[in-house]
């Protein structure tokens, strides 16, 4: 069987959205190299709960397979941890060693206020896309499939932007708190389909005005965004969203 | 309880569009007088969201998680099926009906099979026209592979994240009737009961997560898209927070429950590698279309399998199953692997584990090809078990994955509830007792997009509904009983957690009622579980409040409800004295361990109806007998 090890870990401990916050110190022993971040989390937890002193640290997961976006942690000061292209609960403790210390912290950011503990409100990116986020096909209105042919390439490069989880590691690793990369991953996505083409206009100036009041900052092109996405999204979602931005926003056409 | 299926009569090609011929419609102006509620946002419930709202139908939509886009239908790798035969390789709506209802083991109703098979190329247009980017070749059209328990090429697929892609063309469907204030989107709330007014269904109560207030919301009907109860074995490949409360407090509504113990066990999972393990990760079937799977012949070999020769590899899908070969269905290639699991020829740190290997496939492809084919999935294996599936195989072994079983239903997807409808996993419709691959993501979209709009609608145009408010006692009664429930939970204080309950359930229901099951090992589990549910009520430990977020609570609400789920799950598996599918019974195998069937005494769908709980639970059972008009029964084939 693996060896088994002990870490040091510093929570962020918040009651609710209007309390303060602080780093709380927990020491976590027989953590085992294949366990997952996550995992190593329940384990701390249960122990929580068997000393009853205080209440389980809460934070966000669900699939534990790194699509549905919900994990969401600050490790050491990265969103998700040290692995490029891997979520939180990808993330797996053989990247650590004993008598390591880690600072776990929420993703932190205007537009994402805590709910308790790790947990925060994304409900904003929900908004963005709520913006224009769709192509306005109703169901039982669709051509066959194959009578819209699309060059591979094409559809390969849509696929890729299309590949967002929401998660938020964008918004949590920008300096300015931006939801570029997410808002620029979509309008990537269907900007560039035969199928998204009559609403480009509309849809890009629509999701980058909500982007802006959810409180989310500019883009200043530190590209922190795109080192932490577990997706491996390109920031060129974001030069692609401020070119048809501006195009569309300032060329007076009717949108 | 009456379990009128609701078949419309006539050739098995002609009773969908006979029945949407003679559906009843509900004027654009009145449609907006209804509300409907729809539970869940996978697949289902958020393909109905948006075209019952799209219609006209004020929607209130819920969802367990801090987004729609984050239902578990999201997880879905593979692919799609439908019948479009743009490979040219013969496929037709029968055909694909055909695979469906045999790779079932004829234990569903064979007019909703056929109309799912009808539906399918509907679903690939409209996600197409959604934006949804599908695999495409050179030629720009769309690309299919195949997949288990079919020789054709059917499956559309988005490189492994089909359910991803599928999953947010429904959310984006959905926010966009958000946008149009045609749906009320509630997230982080969680259905704890169905409020149940002059014997129909007119609202649920709700819990906030964040906040712990109980509310009530009223409705004209109520769909129930909540997905599978996978998670009773406490480890599958299902998310965290899959549950079966919602569809379990509605069973004690009066819903039927149907064919509970209809479990899939998927063959290719990342094996279990310690106690503290969570959760168990699917590696899509898509993968045995070129993954070759064996053990070493010899017992206990414990060579690295690159140093293992050919002629000392068991490759016992290919030696046993020459036509099908790898691509038998799941139910099949679970039980081999198991069987030679048993034999002792298993590999790895356990030995509960066998290999799938792409050495040949690489070598005749190129890496560059398998690559793009699989490319995530084999990041996503060396990402938690530190191996490079390029330089050694991979190591699988069964996991629970999907549950045939659910809510009773009939043709309509209505329950026997009058205005509770049931879509995708949560009921027990299309898939008998074992369902194919790619066939969850066709199902989901077919009743969300395709059905549940027309027959809630053939509902609402002349049900007879009293005019009500939340203040009505039913929803008194509905939400003290939910808040008492809450506080019972909180109240025991007891010394166990509730993770180590549900392991304990978890692993009663793997070794007693998993991929094998016998006479004696199911009336040893119902006692287990009636003493593990009584020993939960005694001394369970739920930390934190009721009015504030807890995670634990959440938890063991939903324990609560397994620890009676698996009790009716194992009942039903002793009642159904036969092997059908999944549910293999150890009296009857052939002794190549193939499942026989019954069909003289077991061909019907089992309808549970609760009773009550008295340390042990009650539960009537009523029959639907499956009539096979158009397909010849068969003991099925893979050879």
């Amino acid at each position: 069987m693996a060896d088994t090890f002990t870490l040091h870990l510093k929570v962020w401990r918040q009651a609710g959205p209007d309390q303060d916050g602080k780093l709380v110190d927990y020491t976590v022993d027989n953590v085992n190299e294949h366990m997952s971040f996550l995992e190593m989390l329940d384990v701390l937890n249960e122990q929580i709960v068997a000393e009853g002193r205080e209440e389980p640290i809460e934070f966000d997961y669900d699939c534990r397979e790194g699509i549905c976006g919900s994990c969401d942690l600050v490790i050491n000061g990265r969103a998700h941890g040290p692995k490029a292209m891997t979520c939180t609960c990808q993330l797996h403790m053989r990247n650590y060693s004993d008598g390591d210390t880690i600072v776990i912290e929420p993703f932190r950011a205007k537009g994402f206020p805590v709910i308790k503990d790790l947990v925060v409100d994304r409900s904003a990116f929900d908004r963005i896309i709520e913006a224009g986020g769709y192509v306005s096909v109703r169901t039982g209105a669709a051509p066959d499939a194959n009578s819209i042919p699309i060059e591979k390439s094409v559809a390969d490069t849509a696929f890729d932007y299309a590949t967002c989880i929401g998660c938020g590691a964008c918004v949590a690793a920008c300096p300015n708190s931006s939801a570029s990369l997410f808002t620029g991953a979509k309008l990537a996505h269907l900007n560039r389909l035969p199928q998204g083409e009559p609403e480009r206009k509309r849809r890009t100036v629509a999701m980058v005005e909500q982007m802006e009041k959810e409180g989310f900052g500019d883009c200043s092109n530190y590209a922190e965004c795109e080192a932490v996405c577990p997706k491996g999204i390109s920031i060129s979602a974001i030069a692609e969203m401020r070119r048809n931005y501006m195009k569309a926003a300032f060329a007076g056409e009717e949108l | 309880m009456n379990l009128d299926s609701k078949v419309p009569s006539g050739p098995l090609e002609d009773k969908w569009s006979k029945h949407l011929k003679d559906i009843k419609l509900v004027a654009p102006n009145n449609k907006r007088k209804h509300d409907v509620i729809v539970v869940g946002t996978g697949l289902a419930g958020g393909s109905a969201a948006a075209s019952l709202a799209e219609l006209g139908y004020n929607v209130k939509s819920f969802c367990i998680q801090d987004s729609a886009r984050r239902a578990h239908s999201i997880a879905a790798q593979g692919g799609i099926n439908a019948a479009k035969n743009y490979p040219n390789d013969g496929d037709t709506i029968w055909r694909l009906f055909y695979d469906t209802i045999k790779g079932g083991d004829y234990r569903s109703r064979e007019s909703n099979t056929y109309r799912l098979a009808q539906i399918s190329n509907e679903i690939i247009d409209q996600a197409v026209a959604q934006g949804v980017p599908f695999a495409r070749e050179y030629g720009g059209l769309l690309a299919n592979r195949s997949f288990g328990g079919a020789q054709v090429s059917r499956t559309f697929y988005a490189r492994g994240q089909t359910g991803q892609q599928l999953l947010l063309g429904a959310y984006q469907a959905m926010m966009r009737q958000v946008h149009d204030g045609k749906i009320e989107m509630y997230t982080r709330h969680e259905m704890l009961d169905l409020v149940m007014v002059g014997g129909k269904a007119r609202g649920i109560v709700t819990r906030d997560l964040v906040s712990g207030e109980i509310q009530r919301w009223m409705a004209d009907a109520v769909v129930l898209a909540t997905g599978g109860y996978g998670n009773v074995f406490y480890l599958s490949t299902n998310a965290k927070n899959s549950n079966v409360t919602a569809a379990w407090r509605c069973h004690k509504r009066g819903a039927g429950f149907a064919n509970p113990c209809y479990v899939q066990i998927h063959p290719t999972c990342i094996p279990v590698s310690g106690d503290y393990q969570s959760k168990l990760t699917l590696m899509s079937e898509s993968l045995r279309n070129d993954g070759r799977v064996w053990v070493p012949k010899k017992k206990g070999d414990d060579r690295p399998p690159n140093d293992i020769p050919e002629e000392e590899r068991y490759y016992y899908l290919e030696e046993k199953y020459p036509a099908f070969g790898n691509l038998v269905p799941r139910d099949v290639a679970s039980r081999n692997a198991k069987i030679v699991c048993d034999k002792g020829m298993g590999v790895g740190p356990t030995g509960r584990a066998v290999y799938l290997d792409f050495r040949d496939a690489i070598k005749r492809d190129g890496r560059k090809t398998i690559s793009e084919k699989y490319g995530n999935l084999f990041e996503m294996y060396e990402n938690i078990t530190g191996d490079n599936p390029y330089e050694v195989p991979m190591r699988i072994f069964p996991a629970v994955h999907y549950t045939m079983g659910g809510l009773w239903v009939d043709y309509n997807l209505m329950s026997n509830v009058p205005g509770l409808f049931v879509a995708g996993e949560a009921n027990f419709s299309d898939h008998g007792a074992n369902r194919l691959g790619a066939s969850a993501l066709m199902q989901g979209l077919s009743d969300g997009y395709f059905i549940i709009p027309y027959t809630v609608g053939n509902y609402l145009a002349d049900a007879e509904l009293d005019e009500i408010d939340t203040t009505h006692q039913a929803f008194d009664e509905a939400a003290a009983n939910a808040q008492q429930h809450i506080d019972k939970l909180l109240g025991v204080q007891g010394d166990k957690s509730v993770i180590d309950f549900h392991r304990e359930l978890g692993q009663i229901m793997w070794d007693k009622v998993g991929i094998s099951r016998n006479e004696e090992g199911l009336k040893q589990a119902i006692s287990e579980i009636q003493e593990l549910r009584e020993e939960f009520w005694q001394n369970v430990r739920v930390p934190g409040e009721a009015a504030n977020y807890n995670k634990y609570l959440e938890f063991a609400g939903r324990v609560a409800d397994f620890l009676e789920l698996g009790e009716l799950m194992a009942r039903d598996a002793l009642h159904r004295d036969e092997s059908a599918g999944c549910h293999l019974r150890e009296e009857h195998q052939s002794e190549e361990g193939e499942a026989i069937r019954n069909d003289e005494e077991y061909s019907y769908v089992a309808a549970w109806e609760f009773q009550g709980v008295n340390g042990q639970l009650q539960e009537e059972l009523h029959k639907e007998n499956l009539e096979f008009e158009f397909v010849e029964l068969k003991q099925r084939s893979y050879k």
